[in-house]
């Protein structure tokens, strides 16, 4: 541990996290969770335990980076009301990139991020600062997906074994290879029922040159900046909502009241509608949102107007805080903002993945919202 | 025989008498210092009031915010030592991680995590470090802490950790309450914790203030049993609140709007508290208050309590009504109580709710004269304004599209309108003394809410059965008539992102009471 490693940045380029930026995090982050991805409070938690502990957080741009450094992305598995009662350890992501360097023979050089919507966003920021490494400004999504080879690396070639999964107790399981990413997945499902039911896993490293050409660009800073967006305007009594439009090319469609609600559960997935009865400049409409963990389909008066991968967000009209799926409720006062995803999930190939008829919509044609230039204001 | 329920707020001590279904006498007297004297004094009030012959009362049922009041104050809590059973486990995120820092040092801050704890499926996840137990034991002495709160993982699903670490406490250190998560919360470790350390270091003022209730019925003459009233609207035996006070955290808003349902006999409404500076808003269901599914936050502590779904909002009889360059403001700055000396229908200076109520002819309190002279363009302007607020924060706490009726009660309920939106507005008798109404009328109840294994032959309906069996156990426990015992809750959560092999279940009954002929 004590040898100088040679590293592959300069840390003039580093931006170092605040606390207010670990508060604008989780509330950015739960944004472009696109109401699934689930909570990032815990995660905060420990980051915040981290930082009192002396450990820094620090992201770092793409392209400030050698293309041939090792990058490592990990992410929460397991079911969330697991979470809330038997918490983490605190180190399991530490130990997954140990545990990947032994079995690589090579230092790790920086960590990457598979899902910037939910608690996935704040998880491996923790293992970066414990670990010393910088965080690379992108993720995998863009947003929050419900599986594992949902991500633009894995759509764009990348095979995420060998794996690493470690568990609190000190248990570390590598999966060697897997054929095909459905199948990492589903072994991983199983391994994470004997180690109760939680554990953190590591994918196999990227070249730095492909995190940067495949990868979201900038999505912590983006994250970051919608958090702080929401609390200025609140702070300033000014439309929150209004603000997170302005910044991720985004426009609120719908403003509505939550009439009619319907949940349950499916293959272990949270899935559902909800119907909205329009109010203010949408009196006299009607619109339903579709859910499958994240919020995926939302129609105007029964005809479909966004798809998945675009974002469909639920905010709080007065609050302007980002709404999940477990907060839903009758009568909720919400506003539908609609945000562009990235060029890379809009692909053939992306849309095989994570288009509509991933989600079992076949009927439904991936129809893009347009880029907005300028909002009429 | 009759009941009489007691409201112990922070300002005022409301206490009212039942016979049946009927409101003989309803009052109201100062909360004080030492609580027996107000207490005292509200019981001397409705009984003569009433004119009824106290030895006639079979029940007295208490409803407080003392508990609550002292978190949000942080006034009289003990120093406590706040031990977690779960190692490795939340080694990162020690006990009262996420309190303000305040009342953590007011607790004094004594942490502790040792191995032991359970996995989701009852495989034990490290076996209890009993010596680690045992040199806590010796630091509680050493630091002359008055009580312990000890959480363990899983405990829902196996205390025996919990109850063992309990022995070993009181053989270690004689006499000292060891509080057990398992009693007081329910899944959710950081939550769950949260709540059986407050609980812990509430528990001397629980037991004088529980003493204090006790002299003032004695004091009055009365010795038949008493209760108080917990969060869900049922009640507790009143010793048992000398080792549970926390359980009274929400029972003001509940009591008020079951004291709605009461008085009107609707179980399905949407209740309307308005107070002198705010408005509570909650929903009704079957005579119960629906139920928050976030966590609440108590003195600015997380905790998972099942507390009513109520939405409040800056609007009250005395909230400031501002005219400015964007248009008329309502609230949410008041006046509060000083309404009586301040607002122009009662003499005073400041343009109040209320004399917009007085003015637009909606109300007949202070003096009509004065406020004829206020401009009839602001005045029509606030009281739109009034009912945009209210009929905003009605229609966020409906429960369907169904049109329920709206219960207007609290002191500042003369600004409703008689209608809103589609909804009918209905004004109860008594309705300034719902709260104590409410806490008249508790019920007893037991619940169960923890994770169920599906193995070994166990079905998800067995295990309903199972679920529904504990509650009624606890609720005959609590002194519950079993004849009257039924089930109000019942729900179930297979454990999302993993094989269905796990399900959390939560089943809740309530009875009438069992003790009703004293």
């Amino acid at each position: 541990m004590a040898e100088a490693r040679k590293l592959k940045y300069d840390e003039a380029d580093l931006r170092t996290l605040t606390v207010e930026d670990l508060d604008a995090l989780e509330i950015g982050a739960g944004i472009l969770g696109t109401g699934g991805g689930g909570n990032p409070y815990q995660g905060k938690l420990l980051a915040l335990q981290a930082m009192k502990e002396g450990y820094e957080m620090k992201i770092l741009a793409t392209d400030r980076i050698e293309g041939d450094a090792l990058c490592m992305s990990i992410g929460g598995i397991g079911a969330p009301v697991v979470g809330v009662e038997r918490l983490r350890e605190g180190r399991e992501g530490l130990r997954c990139l140990r545990a990947m360097e032994d079995l690589i023979r090579a230092p790790i050089d920086a960590m990457v991020c598979e899902e910037i919507g939910g608690a996935n966003a704040i998880n491996p920021l923790v293992t970066a600062a414990l670990g010393g490494l910088p965080m690379l400004d992108c993720d995998g999504m863009g947003r929050a997906f419900p599986e594992m080879q949902m991500t633009t690396f894995s759509i764009y070639g990348h095979s995420s074994t060998p794996s690493v999964m470690c568990d609190l107790h000190g248990n570390a399981v590598i999966f060697s290879h897997a054929v095909s990413e459905v199948w990492h997945e589903r072994m991983a499902r199983a391994c994470v029922v004997a180690q109760g039911g939680g554990a953190m896993l590591a994918t196999a490293p990227m070249q730095a040159h492909y995190v940067h050409q495949y990868g979201i660009p900038k999505s912590y800073t983006k994250a970051i900046a919608l958090g702080e967006a929401v609390i200025r305007a609140r702070k300033a009594q000014e439309d929150p909502i209004a603000a997170v439009c302005a910044l991720e090319g985004g426009r609120r469609i719908f403003n509505g009241k939550i009439s009619d609600l319907k949940r349950h559960l499916r293959g272990g997935f949270s899935v559902g509608d909800i119907e909205l009865t329009g109010f203010d400049d949408c009196t006299g409409q009607s619109a339903g949102v579709a859910i499958q963990n994240e919020f995926l389909i939302f129609r105007r008066n029964g005809e479909v107007e966004v798809t998945v991968p675009d974002l469909i967000v639920l905010l709080d009209v007065d609050t302007g805080y980002p709404i999940t799926t477990e907060m839903l409720r009758y009568g909720q006062r919400v506003a539908v903002v609609a945000i562009p995803c990235h060029d890379l999930l809009r692909s053939a190939r992306a849309l095989e993945v994570v288009g509509p008829a991933a989600f079992g919509y076949p009927e439904i044609a991936f129809s893009p919202l347009p880029a907005l230039a300028q909002t009429a204001a | 025989m009759y009941r009489v329920g007691v409201d112990v707020g922070g300002t005022n001590t409301d206490a009212v008498v039942l016979e049946g279904k009927s409101v003989l006498a309803g009052v109201k007297a100062s909360t004080t210092e030492d609580v027996t004297s107000g207490v005292l004094e509200a019981l001397e009030k409705v009984i003569a009031a009433s004119g009824i012959d106290r030895a006639k009362i079979a029940a007295v049922m208490i409803g407080t915010t003392h508990f609550t009041n002292a978190v949000i104050e942080r006034r009289h809590m003990d120093e406590v030592a706040a031990i977690r059973l779960g190692l490795p486990s939340g080694a990162g995120l020690p006990p009262m991680v996420d309190w303000p820092d305040d009342l953590r040092d007011i607790v004094g801050n004594h942490g502790y995590q040792v191995k032991g704890g359970y996995e989701f499926d009852g495989r034990v996840l490290s076996p209890l470090d009993e010596d680690a137990i045992v040199r806590i034991a010796g630091d509680v002495r050493a630091k002359g802490l008055k009580a312990a709160a000890v959480t363990c993982v899983f405990s829902g699903i196996n205390d025996a950790m919990e109850r063992r670490t309990k022995e070993i406490l009181q053989e270690q250190c004689p006499g000292l309450p060891v509080v057990m998560s398992k009693d007081i919360g329910r899944h959710g470790l950081l939550a769950r914790e949260s709540a059986a350390i407050m609980n812990a270091s509430l528990l001397s003022l629980a037991d004088r203030t529980v003493t204090a209730f006790g002299k003032a019925l004695t004091a009055a003459g009365i010795t038949c049993p008493f209760y108080i009233t917990q969060n869900d609207g049922t009640l507790m035996a009143a010793d048992v609140v000398r080792s549970f006070p926390v359980l009274t955290f929400a029972s003001g808003p509940t009591n008020s709007m079951r004291g709605a349902a009461f008085l009107t006999g609707i179980k399905d409404a949407v209740v309307v508290d308005v107070g002198g500076t705010t408005s509570d808003v909650g929903s009704l269901s079957h005579g119960f208050p629906r139920q928050a599914s976030t966590t609440v936050d108590i003195g600015g502590v997380r905790t998972n309590f099942r507390m009513p779904d109520v939405f409040s909002i800056g609007l009250g009889g005395g909230s400031l009504v501002v005219n400015t360059d964007s248009g008329v403001t309502v609230g949410p700055k008041s006046v509060g109580y000083r309404v009586r000396t301040d607002a122009i229908c009662f003499g005073g200076a400041t343009l109040t709710a209320t004399d917009i109520a007085v003015a637009s002819n909606k109300a007949d309190v202070g003096d009509r004269a004065l406020v004829a002279k206020l401009d009839q363009t602001l005045v029509a302007a606030a009281m739109l304004k009034i009912n945009q607020m209210l009929e905003a924060c009605v229609e966020r706490s409906r429960i369907s599209s169904t049109p329920v009726p709206v219960i207007a009660v609290g002191g500042g309920s003369i600004l409703m309108p008689d209608r809103i939106g589609d909804l009918e507005v209905i004004r109860p008798e008594n309705f300034a003394v719902a709260n104590a109404v409410g806490a008249a009328i508790a019920q007893i109840s037991g619940e169960t809410d923890r994770v169920f294994s599906l193995i070994d032959g166990r079905t998800r309906e067995t295990a309903l059965a199972e679920a529904e069996a504990e509650a009624r156990e606890k609720a005959v426990a609590a002194g519950a008539l079993v004849e009257t015992l039924e089930v109000i809750e019942r729900e179930d959560m297979p454990l999302a992102y993993l094989p269905g092999n796990a399900t959390r279940i939560h089943v809740k009954v309530v009875g009438e009471m069992g003790a009703h002929h004293g």
